[in-house]
């Protein structure tokens, strides 16, 4: 065993390396803003030549007069664990968080009142709804999952994160990606595929953070001091190397000109549709799923102080969901020129889905066993709780609208919306929430958040909005698909497209409505958060010399 | 090589290899001898500072 108490060090090597590579970066930038007949694409220039100078100046700046000594605290097991980069990840996972949740609160007061998109082409909803999505998914998500990911593999593995320079590039590369991906969705820049939207340049610098984390995670695993590699760090891995694999083949094009945004995609027809689903289908799979399941393998017995219900239980949950999910795709594509084979095949697989996630949720559940009491006084055990709950209705209802049948009413209505926001809200964000709600007194040695009072605040403000949000929905997309297939005595359809519409509308302004509870939640947990770092109310500073927790 | 080729290789030998795979997954999370190791493994998160 190595010495546990030898500090962390920066290699001049390293440093020059990183730094010429930033240096062609800024070179390549340069060439495009000059070349360039997109003005778009020149901002974005300009954006990554200050991008890479700043890091190229960090880089150099790093453990600089110091003999490339990095300042980090030992934990009292003597571990010098890379908290830095963890804090950065948890602080940009709730600025993105309000963002994302703020923009798709305005598209959905958009669709109650068209006039709000203000009539200019960079606030129309075409615009600002991938906005919403990357930037919840993305930006939120992406940002609580790198973060969480860091700091569950260094304390199940019980060693520092592998690199020093290669995990702040990750954070901020990440960063620089959606910087990149947001403005230019505003400024007009897609490719058009759903939740892939960045174009080219976009797409190969994510490629090259991606494998960056990739190597991270990996270089982790391998210093790591206990034998087995505990489950969470499985689901983590499943979420980066299935995500590599689904961004790098998704996005195979040909970009027009190395100084144009424009690019054409290597598949087309039905092919394209395919590979564009297998993509969607698996982002929700292995990006939403997998990497919360992480986060939910963690923080749920770490909070409930019990260990995980069955670890036999979390093996098999894992490859079930790894050998069915990958199938399930072409469920997006029933009804379509794709072949129907393909459409069976995915709509089986979805349906078999259904018992693995139920699963997980048993398993996340019961790991509560002994400790139910906690759900009493303790409202971040609560929100995780409630997570779970909204896992396995949201799993529930996919198969059953992966159903042909089930499917040929809900799909293309606000029914897939609903079904889509139970399972990014009541599950996704629910257990990020917990997870920051536990991560920002752990990593500021607080003893306590600043006020439980505020979470359970939190809590129940949110979640009526999610019921707000789902049950509107459900309701106008089942009577949208209804009113869609209604058919007069005559055999002519009975309503026209518009009449749709706007039989929509008093669900639209219910859905809003909840969208705005949901994000008046979460601005009280950044506040509850912000006064935890203050070391505020409950949130008392650990002393040095006590061990933290 | 034809689709049909392909296609017929994915249902007989790839189905065959990837459900061979699951099982193995299977035995290895039930396998008697490696109980001691999960009991032990549950309570990882609870162990660390």
């Amino acid at each position: 065993m190595t010495n546990l108490s030898s500090p962390p060090t920066v290699s001049g090597l390293a440093k020059g390396l990183t730094s010429v590579f930033l240096g062609l970066g800024v070179l390549m930038a340069i060439i495009i803003v000059a070349k360039t007949t997109s003005a778009p694409f020149a901002f974005h220039g300009y954006i990554m030549i200050l991008a890479f100078t700043l890091g190229i100046v960090a880089i150099l700046n790093m453990g600089f007069g110091k003999n490339g000594r990095i300042e980090a605290e030992a934990s009292p097991a003597g571990v010098f664990y890379n908290d830095s980069v963890v804090k950065a990840g948890v602080i940009a996972a709730a600025f993105w968080g309000i963002a994302g949740f703020l923009v798709g609160d305005i598209i959905a007061w958009q669709l109650v009142f068209p006039s709000l998109n203000f009539d200019t082409a960079w606030t129309n909803f075409g615009r600002l709804r991938p906005l919403h999505t990357s930037a919840v998914i993305f930006a939120f998500g992406g940002n609580v999952l790198i973060s969480t990911s860091f700091y569950v593999v260094q304390r199940t593995g019980r060693t520092r994160l592998a690199g020093e320079i290669a995990p702040w590039f990750v954070f901020w590369g990440y960063q620089l990606f959606i910087v990149l991906a947001a403005t230019g969705y505003i400024l007009g820049i897609t490719q058009s595929k759903e939740y892939a939207e960045p174009e080219w340049y976009v797409d190969i610098w994510l490629t090259i953070v991606w494998v960056t984390y990739l190597l991270v995670y990996l270089g982790t695993l391998w210093k790591r001091r206990e034998s087995h590699i505990y489950v969470a760090n499985w689901f983590y891995l499943a979420f980066i190397v299935t995500v590599a694999m689904l961004h790098v083949v998704n996005n195979l094009a040909m970009p027009i000109s190395f100084v144009e945004p424009k690019s054409y995609s290597l598949f087309s027809g039905v092919q394209d549709a395919l590979t564009q689903w297998w993509y969607g289908h698996n982002a929700v799979g292995f990006f939403l799923t997998a990497g919360f399941l992480g986060i939910m393998y963690y923080f749920v017995p770490k909070r409930a102080e019990r260990p995980v219900y069955s670890y036999r239980l979390s093996i098999v949950h894992f490859w079930s969901l790894i050998f069915l999910y990958i199938w399930a795709g072409p469920h997006h594509l029933h009804y379509t020129a794709l072949p129907d084979w393909t459409q069976t095949l995915g709509m089986t697989f979805s349906v078999i889905l259904w018992m693995p996630s139920w699963g997980g949720m048993v398993n996340g559940l019961m790991t509560l066993s002994g400790a139910w009491d906690k759900l009493r006084t303790d409202p971040v055990l609560k929100m995780m709780v409630v997570s779970l709950a909204f896992y396995g209705m949201s799993t529930f209802e996919g198969p059953l609208m992966a159903i042909k049948a089930v499917n040929g009413l809900s799909h293309y209505t606000d029914w897939t919306i609903g079904h889509v926001h139970s399972g990014a809200l009541g599950w996704v964000a629910y257990v990020s929430f917990g997870a920051l709600y536990c991560m920002y007194p752990w990593l500021w040695k607080r003893k306590a958040l600043y006020s439980l009072k505020l979470v359970n605040m939190h809590f129940w403000i949110s979640t009526v909005g999610i019921v707000l949000y789902i049950t509107s929905m459900w309701v106008s997309g089942v009577m949208q698909g209804l009113m869609w297939r209604a058919y007069d005595s005559l055999g002519f359809l009975e309503y026209s497209f518009v009449e749709t519409v706007e039989a929509m509308h008093p669900y639209y302004f219910i859905r809003a409505t909840g969208g705005g509870l949901f994000l008046i939640g979460a601005l009280i947990m950044v506040y509850n958060l912000w006064r935890t770092v203050r070391g505020d109310g409950d949130a008392v500073p650990l002393a040095q010399a006590v061990p933290a927790e | 090589m034809t689709h049909q080729d392909v296609a017929n290789f994915a249902e007989s030998w790839g189905l065959l290899l990837l459900f061979s795979m699951f099982v193995i997954a299977i035995a290895y999370a039930f396998w008697p001898t490696n109980k001691k190791k999960f009991t032990k493994a549950a309570y990882r998160p609870l162990e660390e500072e």
